[in-house]
């Protein structure tokens, strides 16, 4: 296929020049998946080869399917195509179907889909369990994945792949293009889609990426990069529109507030997270398309897609976790191609200091980081068989044959593949007590749903993104306005009259209604906390290491700032520096217990498993441990009585013989059983009805999975929870590999907290430990409670 | 002695850690909302497939209270089947065991909202809308005192979200006995207006009491 003039005319209208890698996607064949910077016009190469074919005219009913992993995205491009399209007066209909699209429109794209439909992974998983999806994709030519790099970082990814695999085998002869911003392993990405030819665009100049000065150090600790407020803002006096990087939300909400309290000029800026009000975030969205905006503070909720060719600075607060990630965001500065971008870094602490640094070597070395993925994950295929059969019965072998031409699910055994089809038709209990109400049932060689009404309920579960239960925040009294949501459990933790951060206002707290959380004005307080955990990233292993090397080598240190060289400096005076070949540990009370810093560098899964088996050795040595976090330098835990010597802790036999029971009822396992079991479809998250009532919370959980683990432990949900913790929590070897690496302990009680270990008490992710320290504490607790009311 | 012996209407009883309430003079064991069949009406209603273990695991729990107390009866306040067609279908087996539970003892199946029928004959044990005992035993908490079920409560305890009893002026409410049962906090306004002061005994590995409402958050 060639550009034909009709669209070179229009090119040279628009003063563009096709970039050469949209002419080459025009001309491939089969499977590709481009590569190419935020910037480089991926999306207009995507559909171009579209356009040409419909101009044709030739074609009836859906010719392209658009994904993308954002609702919004679609919208936008739905707007961003509406121009070529109407310049060159081509009759073409595009639509998108998103969980936002209007039931009669859904209706009606049913049974008379348009041209080009846009949609996210779950919208087409949903369309695919239809009885008529072999009509509305029979005829599919094409399908575009728009940020394929984003939609692979997690089981959203899975799940489109088996849908495309479904597709392939609904429009056989199917032409798929991926795109993708940079990383580190194409090749892989091109498996992930089930095979393509990988074209890589120019990767255009390296970026203008540095450190922003700043007159105050960054402090001690903290994560909030408040020193930095009259840099930030002069910074973006100075640019057209800057993007503000944080990466949790609840430090946006509070950076949003002190840049607002210093904005003296009314800049105006806005505010961007996940835990916004849709409303809220499209009115920020839509500011900043018209330009009405000069710097939005964001957390990841921006990194995707939205294209704003104003943009030219990005500012990331907060150690950047990631170079792939960071030099993905990097990009989103000047959407100009061949302009490099232009990006500053915030450390929000002395800490993080040394990972920006890390950091920086690796964007100038274009040393990207990333883990490889694991084959594809069974609870999603049981979500997808069960789909599979809202649409129609299915025979196994069929099925089995289609599901292994998706890239994740190539190695698939069959063995596993009937072991999910079991659990999705009876359960899969050991105990074959429900053969009667097995949800599939095989007749005449086809497996099929044996309550067509059960469809509904599976369409109502379909998903893999499994969120804490959220409550929506309202201002009290008639018609107030949605604020956001927070954490069911952040709800259940106030208190009436406690103020918290929402939308970058203090409001206080007032009560629960009908589950909507209630909340009066509170201008002048200060807040007693933001309100949401928000997403955590884990640093890059690579990116660790990197940051371990540079703390082990004070010849290096002349890199750092001179605070952060004072600040390592002072932990080496008080305490030591984690050197090469020496683990490094410390023990010191804080806040009314006492804490144990090991400085590990093994990356948080390693740290994690590690922390769950020394508290375990911890809890035999009666020391009374209460919970432990991890992150990828350092494990911390805490408990009722000190650690003064963790040489016994760190036995290699009594570590390993934890291995054998440790999977047991810990709370990051049931962590990961509550995901499994939820997009598997055991646990369904839509019940009708269920929420409405607010009169009891639904059994938890860990209910389940104690009485499988007692009953069934055999189960194939317990096996893939299993699975998924080792290969997520990492094996044994990584613990066994940093204890070769650092032979020599070096235990140290201190009288305070360490300069190193003061980051450690700001971090979230805390894992309790459920056992005597805990029922210790319980007792305490409600003893003191009833001493306090004279009732003791 | 892993209980918490109180005084409610002029009787001397102890909330178990295990969530069911001993009452020593008359020698009763009382549970509440044992939920029994939950995961059986799930299915059968075309919902989730849950593990079918919930029956053995809230009667291994009863099984060691009545080994451990020798009751003269035990008294279910309602919801003791998930709802009337649990009650039919549970398992001859699981049947069976409830028959050795009860002998030797009589046993009382309170009416519930999810079971306002008659138990079926096969099981053990007899019906009652409610039961006079100078307090009242039903379901749901209505004219003091009495004692009922129905909320599920639970309450927040070092961290941890906890099945507990609440003990008022006239009221006492169990905690849910069955094991997939989910709960309700003991601020919530529904229980708050039954027990606006008094005690919580949140039930584990011990009973652990503790006071709760509005003189205490003042």
């Amino acid at each position: 296929m060639t550009l034909p003039p009709r669209f070179q005319d229009w090119f040279a209208r628009q003063g563009w020049q096709p970039h050469p890698h949209q002419l080459a996607l025009l001309e491939a064949q089969g499977d590709t998946l481009l590569i190419a910077p935020t910037g480089g016009g991926k999306t207009l190469a995507g559909f171009l080869p579209s356009l040409v074919d419909l101009a044709g005219g030739a074609h009836r009913g859906m010719h392209t399917l658009y994904v993308s992993p954002l609702k919004a995205l679609t919208a936008d491009i739905a707007r961003n195509l509406a121009r070529p399209v109407a310049d060159l007066g081509l009759a073409i209909r595009i639509e998108d179907r998103t969980g936002d699209t209007r039931p009669a429109q859904r209706a009606r794209q049913r049974v008379d889909p348009p041209d080009i439909l846009l949609t996210t992974p779950e919208s087409l998983a949903l369309m695919l369990s239809y009885p008529e999806a072999p009509a509305i994709f029979g005829g599919l030519r094409r399908v575009v994945l728009d940020e394929l790099h984003a939609l692979t970082e997690n089981k959203r990814g899975d799940q489109l792949m088996l849908g495309l695999a479904r597709l392939r085998s609904l429009a056989p002869g199917l032409q798929v293009t991926g795109l993708s911003a940079t990383v580190e392993d194409p090749q892989a990405l091109a498996g992930f889609m089930g095979g393509a030819r990988v074209l890589e665009a120019d990767p255009g100049p390296a970026p203008d990426i540095a450190m922003l000065p700043t007159a105050s150090p960054a402090p001690w600790a903290g994560g909030g990069g408040h020193h930095a407020i009259p840099e930030v803002l002069e910074q973006v006096r100075q640019a057209n529109t800057t993007i503000i990087f944080i990466n949790t939300r609840a430090q946006a909400e509070l950076f949003f507030q002190a840049l607002w309290a210093a904005n003296d000029e009314n800049l105006p800026i806005g505010l961007h997270h996940g835990s916004l009000a849709r409303e809220a975030r499209q009115r920020v969205e839509a500011a900043m398309a018209a330009g009405q905006l000069r710097a939005v503070v964001a957390t990841g909720s921006l990194d995707l897609g939205i294209d704003w060719g104003a943009v030219d600075l990005v500012i990331q607060v907060g150690a950047p976790k990631n170079v792939k990630r960071l030099v993905q965001r990097i990009g989103r500065a000047n959407h100009r191609y061949n302009a490099p971008s232009r990006a500053r870094i915030v450390p929000a602490n002395r800490f993080e200091v040394i990972e920006c640094v890390a950091a920086l070597e690796a964007v100038a070395e274009r040393d990207l980081d990333g883990d490889p993925r694991g084959p594809g994950p069974l609870d999603v295929l049981c979500q997808h068989i069960l789909l599979t059969a809202c649409a129609g019965p299915f025979e196994a072998d069929v099925l089995y044959a289609e599901v292994i031409t998706a890239g994740p699910y190539r190695a698939l055994s069959r063995a596993d593949f009937d072991a999910c089809l079991d659990f999705a038709a009876t359960g899969g209990y050991a105990l074959r007590a429900y053969d009667r109400w097995q949800r599939l049932m095989l007749r005449d060689g086809l497996w099929r749903l044996r309550d067509p009404r059960a469809a509904r309920d599976l369409r109502m579960n379909i998903g893999t993104i499994v969120e804490a239960e959220m409550l929506k925040v309202r201002f009290r009294g008639r018609g107030g306005a949605p604020l956001g949501e927070v954490e069911e459990a952040f709800a259940a933790s106030l208190e009436p009259g406690d103020t918290f951060l929402i939308g970058g206002q203090t409001v206080r707290y007032e009560g629960l209604r009908e589950m909507v959380v209630e909340v009066t004005k509170q201008p002048t307080r200060k807040p007693k906390i933001a309100v949401f955990s928000g997403v955590k990233l884990a640093t890059s292993t690579q990116l660790s290491h990197r940051v371990q090397a540079l703390i082990g080598d004070p010849s290096r240190h002349h890199a750092l700032p001179g605070n952060t060289r004072d600040w390592l400096a002072l932990q080496a005076e008080v305490s030591a520096l984690p050197r090469p070949g020496v683990l490094q540990s410390e023990s010191f009370r804080h806040d009314g217990m006492w804490h144990f810093a090991l400085y590990g560098f093994a990356g948080r899964n390693a740290l994690q498993t590690l922390g769950l088996l020394m508290t375990r050795m911890m809890e035999e040595a009666g020391l009374g441990p209460l919970g432990f976090l991890s992150t990828d330098y350092a494990l911390l835990i805490w408990s009722l009585d000190p650690v003064t010597d963790p040489a016994p802790l760190l036995d290699r036999a009594g570590l390993r013989a934890g291995l054998g029971d440790w999977l047991g009822s810990n709370a990051v396992m049931k962590r990961t059983f509550r995901t499994v079991a939820t997009i598997a479809g055991l646990i369904q998250r839509n019940l009708p009805g269920l929420r409405k009532t607010g009169r009891q919370a639904t059994f938890s959980s860990d209910i389940l999975y104690d009485t499988l683990r007692k009953y069934d432990p055999d189960h194939l949900m317990l096996r893939i929870t299993t699975d998924e913790a080792r290969r997520g929590l990492v094996d044994f070897d990584r613990i066994e590999e940093m204890l070769d690496r650092s032979p020599r302990l070096d235990h140290r009680m201190l009288d305070r907290v360490s300069p190193l270990a003061a980051p450690l008490l700001l971090e979230v992710g805390r894992v309790p430990i459920a056992g005597q320290g805990r029922e210790r504490l319980a007792e305490a607790e409600a003893a003191a409670l009833m001493a306090e009311a004279g009732l003791a | 002695m892993t209980g918490y012996g109180f005084n409610f209407a002029g009787q001397r009883l102890e909330a178990r850690a295990s969530g069911a309430l001993w009452w020593p003079d008359r020698r009763w064991l009382v549970v509440a909302d044992l939920h029994l069949g939950k995961s059986e009406r799930m299915a059968r209603r075309g919902g989730a497939l849950l593990p079918p273990y919930e029956v053995a695991a809230t009667l291994d729990r009863l099984e060691a209270e009545i080994a451990a107390l020798e009751p003269a009866a035990v008294i279910s306040l309602g919801d003791g089947f998930d709802d009337d067609a649990a009650g039919r279908e549970l398992p001859d087996g699981l049947c069976d065991r409830l028959h050795r539970l009860a002998e030797g003892r009589d046993w009382v199946w309170i009416t519930g909202n999810h079971d306002p029928g008659a138990v079926p004959k096969r099981m053990p044990g007899r019906t009652l809308p409610e039961l006079d005992a100078g307090i009242t035993l039903r379901h749901e908490a209505g004219a003091g005192p009495d004692m009922s079920g129905h909320f599920h409560p639970c309450i927040r305890l070092a961290g941890q979200r906890r099945r507990c009893f609440l003990i008022g002026q006239d009221h006492l409410i169990l905690p849910a006995f069955g094991a997939y049962t989910g709960g309700l906090i003991a601020d919530h306004p529904a229980l708050a207006a039954l027990v606006p002061e008094g005690l919580a005994v949140a039930c584990g590995a011990r009973a652990l009491a503790m006071p709760i409402g509005q003189r205490h958050r003042a």
